[in-house]
């Protein structure tokens, strides 16, 4: 019965598909098409919870569809029913925006069918419960993304960005594809259930946690596979970007979990090691990067890339406990991690659509352009405000919540038993706190330049508020920062089936504590109230206002700017975001390749001096450029064979028939 | 009855570090200037500077928004509450359960974070110069601060401050490497954190070398007034938390009667004093680093915090 809700929900999304290819160039179809994707997507929520907080059997539903003999096999289980209320959060967020924002869409008709589309591939991923329709459904999900990126398609950089992320798409279903074949064996027990049964050999389990490394990594972000994210990202719509950076990358981390944790079996222990790695490189690489971007968006895309990082860091934690027998720990990592995608998908929409709002008002997304927002856009300042505390893990919102969960699963590991996870653990716990530190960096960056200080164009000195339906929206998404930072008792609570189907051990009951605190391990050990900590330091802080007005002097004076005596009025002299960066750069110069280059004229010489910074994407040259040009070459090799005579084409069918059967001959 | 007396013990340690912080402050003024033969300003003269600041009507740059106004104010509520929730004289208070020393220094995170983008409001290339350095510094710092909660964590089985010195205070732990480390780590942050010499000049009017004066130069009167009492509330914060941790010896714990707690006050008082006259005599005989040496200083703190956490995941006992 539920999953068959959900199935009527997603065929829903797709109803509204349609309509909006029939609506096309009727005015009312940007607010109809997202209006009733909004109410879809409450509609799976609903239903989503109903599964999480409910309990209930998983209930699978047969289609007559995909493979025969296999069918379409779909199921909701806890896991999927907690990323279905994640993205169906980020749906109605992301649609009820859209309902304002999509009217300064140029072209509506190139983003409204894909929209409903886009959402209804990735609900559908996290149900399939056979390999046929996931990766039907994950085709789906990236087709309708990429319709997305090149809706704005006469930008030549989109275009370029779609065809990175198409390409990159591919070669990642393609390794979710073989990770599937894997798993099903010789046997061709392609759903989830056989899969389960099956148990594979430490070899073939090898590949497998290669192929969905690859396969949901590349989707996710993690480094080394994240070159087209910034690309793609922020080139769609904002609203748009919001659902990819914000729910996207989420269904990716619930492949990965499906695959490792549910689908492979138990795994060895040093799966663990690969996972923490690959996730404390990319969250630190990730935050150094958005640290140098200056443009807005792109900054946000970059910051996806370390909040994946930081997800997977729990995940692998979760995984090198469960290995080990050690299952109220792993339900501590995984229970963080699971925390993590629901704040980032929280915080991360929240900021991606303020971009949105910034580009609406001033039509430009790059940093230096913009300045003073505060004072023109004062809704969407606080609202972004909000969400730039909560990025950047700062109590009492709710990145804390999730980084201080982290924090405490790493401090649990020094029981486990193997040395290199001895020697990882606290290095990816010391990678994870210097990438909550350079979070706090990018953001009081982006937030300083963009919303403070002065305007640096006319066109950010002459912006005006958004509609009402985004401030809304904005709004709405701070509050439920807010809230989940404290109230956190209630999320982890919600998690508790989750952990218990996944990593088999839970939490212990957060809802009984005194005074609405976490305690994740023992009360003696740790424990953490945001609630507490909220209510005193806005009592503290009324308290003071209170009584200095009182006591002391409320008297206010407007004057011009002290500066030190100098105050010069160009908004030029004020620091932008390349300089406010610098010192960071040059410090991690080497691990972002980052080139400075002074040209200083000799005295008497009148030329003017110049200063250049170079980037080099190390990643970019290293591996994308080498794998592209040899592609090329090979398929320059190749291209010959399209130019043979009949006889020569007869007589290479033969010689493959051949090779063929001999291989099956000798074949063990 | 006995909550009643928790909430009091509570609120005298809110008052009493409140009320301490600018006094220690112009302790540390006073030692300096005594160890470079001038006799200096009185120890008193902290207090006079803010009552002063807070008669005195606020002078707002034109273009200074909401959050500029409000800054100051957050600021000292969430210094003041993580200063109140390091054990001080007495440890197991009635609300130190709520923020253990993660929360404790993430709450000290956030007002960074607002002072520095307050910084950045009024728009001068002063205050952006000041909030650009200052993040550099704290992206070094909390890590490293980090490392330290995790070595002390490892070896305690708690990040609770309460249970943390509790544990230390108990002479089973013992000598350790781990510690010692753990402790540089810390030292080098508090300096850091604090903006001390070597790597900020609290007393500085020269505007290239400074960090943290120059995020505040457009504030005046009381709001100035608050972000004085936050810093000194944050030295009062660093010297607790070295002395918790590492000298916990003779502190009231919890429920103990009011001869242990006058006794616990006596000898915190006595533990900032040295700790204080430590740092003037350090900062005299020390001369600031440029602002790109700072990543060295820090990053070795951080080096140490991850040493000392390594050592500690290889064997429990080192």
């Amino acid at each position: 019965m539920i999953t068959a809700l959900v199935l009527s929900g997603i065929a829903a999304h797709l109803a509204v598909s349609v309509l909006a290819v029939i609506l096309r160039r009727h005015a009312a179809a940007t607010p109809v098409t997202y209006g009733l994707s909004a109410v879809v997507s409450a509609f799976l929520m609903a239903v989503a919870l109903i599964r999480l907080l409910g309990g209930g059997g998983d209930d699978p539903v047969v289609l007559p569809l995909g493979i025969p003999w296999i069918g379409a096999q779909f199921r909701l289980d806890a896991l999927s029913a907690f990323f279905l209320a994640v993205i169906a959060l980020g749906g109605i967020g992301a649609s009820l925006y859209a309902i304002g924002y999509g009217r300064h869409e140029p072209e509506p008709q190139r983003v409204l069918p894909f929209y409903p589309a886009f959402l209804a591939g990735m609900s559908l991923v996290l149900i399939a419960d056979d390999a046929f329709s996931f990766l039907f459904a994950w085709e789906t999900m990236s087709l309708a993304s990429w319709a997305l990126v090149v809706s704005q398609h006469r930008d030549p950089a989109n275009i370029r960005a779609g065809y990175v992320y198409i390409v990159m798409a591919s070669a990642g279903t393609m390794a979710l594809l073989l990770g599937f074949g894997l798993l099903a064996g010789a046997s061709g027990g392609y759903a989830f259930a056989d899969m389960r049964a099956g148990t594979l050999t430490p070899t073939t389990a090898a590949f497998v946690l290669a192929l969905a490394l690859f396969g949901a990594g590349s989707k996710a972000g993690i480094v080394p596979l994240h070159a087209w994210l910034p690309l793609a990202h922020p080139a769609a719509p904002s609203h748009v970007s919001a659902l990819m950076s914000g729910v996207m990358t989420k269904v990716a981390v619930y492949a990965f979990i499906r695959i490792i944790f549910d689908l492979a079996g138990t795994g060895a222990w040093w799966w663990a090691t690969v996972v923490l790695v690959f996730g404390a490189a990319t969250a630190v690489l990730g935050i150094l990067f958005a640290l140098m971007q200056d443009d807005l968006k792109r900054a946000l895309a970059y910051s996806t890339i370390e909040n994946i990082g930081l997800i997977f860091v729990g995940l692998g934690l979760a995984l090198a406990f469960r290995g080990n027998g050690m299952s109220a720990a792993a339900a501590l990592a995984f229970t963080a991690a699971l925390f993590h995608v629901l704040n980032h998908s929280a915080f991360k929409s929240l900021l991606f659509l303020g971009s949105g709002a910034v580009l609406a008002a001033t039509g430009s997304r790059m940093m230096d352009t913009l300045g003073g927002l505060i004072h023109r856009m004062p809704l969407t300042a606080f609202a972004v405000l909000v969400g730039a505390v909560a990025i950047s893990a700062l109590p009492p919102l709710n990145g804390f919540v999730s980084e201080w969960l982290t924090f405490q699963a790493v401090l649990l590991s020094p029981d486990l038993p193997q040395w290199d996870l001895k020697i990882i653990v606290p290095a990816a716990g010391a990678m994870l706190a210097l990438a909550a530190a350079l979070a706090a960096a990018c953001f009081v960056r982006l937030y300083g330049v963009s919303f403070l200080g002065r305007p640096r164009s006319d066109a950010a000195a002459e912006a005006r508020e958004v509609d009402r339906w985004s401030v809304g929206v904005m709004l709405g998404l701070a509050a439920l920062c807010l809230a989940l930072g404290i109230l956190p008792g209630l999320v982890i609570d919600a998690l508790a089936p989750v952990s218990e189907a996944m990593v088999a051990g839970r939490l212990p009951a957060q809802a009984t504590t005194a005074w609405l605190s976490i305690v994740p391990v023992a009360e003696g050990r740790s424990s953490y109230n945001g609630l507490l900590v909220f209510v005193f330091i806005a009592a503290t802080a009324s308290l003071a206002a209170l009584v200095i007005h009182r006591l002391a002097s409320d008297k206010l004076r407007r004057s011009a700017a002290w500066d030190c005596g100098f105050p010069d009025p160009t908004p030029a002299t004020q620091y932008t975001a390349a300089s406010f960066s610098q010192p960071i750069r040059r410090i991690f110069a080497a691990v972002i390749g980052a080139r400075e280059r002074v040209d200083m004229p000799p005295p008497g010489d009148m030329r003017p001096a110049a200063f250049a910074v170079e980037m080099r994407d190390m990643v970019w040259d290293g591996l994308y450029q080498p794998v592209a040009s040899g592609v090329s070459a090979v398929a320059d090799r190749l291209n010959r064979f399209q130019f043979l005579t009949i006889r020569r084409y007869l007589t290479l069918v033969f010689a493959a028939l051949v090779t063929l059967l001999l291989v099956l001959a000798i074949w063990p | 009855m006995a909550v009643i007396l928790d909430l009091v013990v509570q609120g005298l340690q809110m008052i009493v570090v409140l009320a301490l912080a600018p006094l220690l402050t112009g302790f540390v003024r006073k030692v300096k200037a005594r160890l470079q033969r001038r006799q200096g300003p009185s120890v008193l003269q902290p207090y006079r500077d803010l009552a002063r600041l807070f008669r005195k009507e606020a002078v707002l740059a034109d273009n200074a928004s909401w959050l500029f106004r409000a800054t100051p104010y957050l600021i000292f509520a969430a210094t003041w509450v993580a200063a109140a929730l390091v054990p001080t004289f007495a440890s197991g208070l009635l609300f130190s359960w709520s923020a253990d020393l993660i929360a404790i220094i993430a709450l000290l995170g956030s007002a960074r974070f607002f002072l520095a983008l307050a910084g950045m409001d009024v728009g001068t290339a002063f205050g952006g110069i000041g909030a650009s350095r200052e993040v550099m510094i704290a992206s070094f710092a909390e890590p490293a601060m980090i490392m330290m909660v995790f070595t002390v964590a490892l070896v305690a089985g708690s990040t609770q401050l309460s249970t943390i010195s509790a544990v230390f205070a108990d002479s089973d732990v013992g000598l350790r490497v781990s510690l010692g480390l753990a402790l540089i780590a810390l030292i080098l942050v508090a300096i850091a954190e604090n903006g001390r010499i070597p790597v900020d000049n609290p007393a500085t009017h020269l505007e290239l070398t400074m960090v943290h004066e120059a995020m505040v130069l457009e504030y005046s009167g009381r709001h100035l007034a608050l972000i004085e009492l936050a810093t000194s509330l944050k030295l009062l914060l660093y010297l607790s938390l070295i002395t918790c941790v590492f000298v916990p010896w003779l502190m009231a714990p919890a429920g103990a009667g009011a001869e242990a707690y006058v006794v616990g006050l006596a000898v915190w008082l006595m533990k900032l004093a040295i700790g204080g006259a430590l740092l003037g005599a350090f900062e005299t005989s020390i001369a600031k680093m440029r602002v790109f040496r700072v990543a060295d200083f820090l990053g070795a703190g951080l080096m140490l915090g991850l040493l000392a956490t390594l050592l500690l995941f290889v064997s429990r006992s080192i």
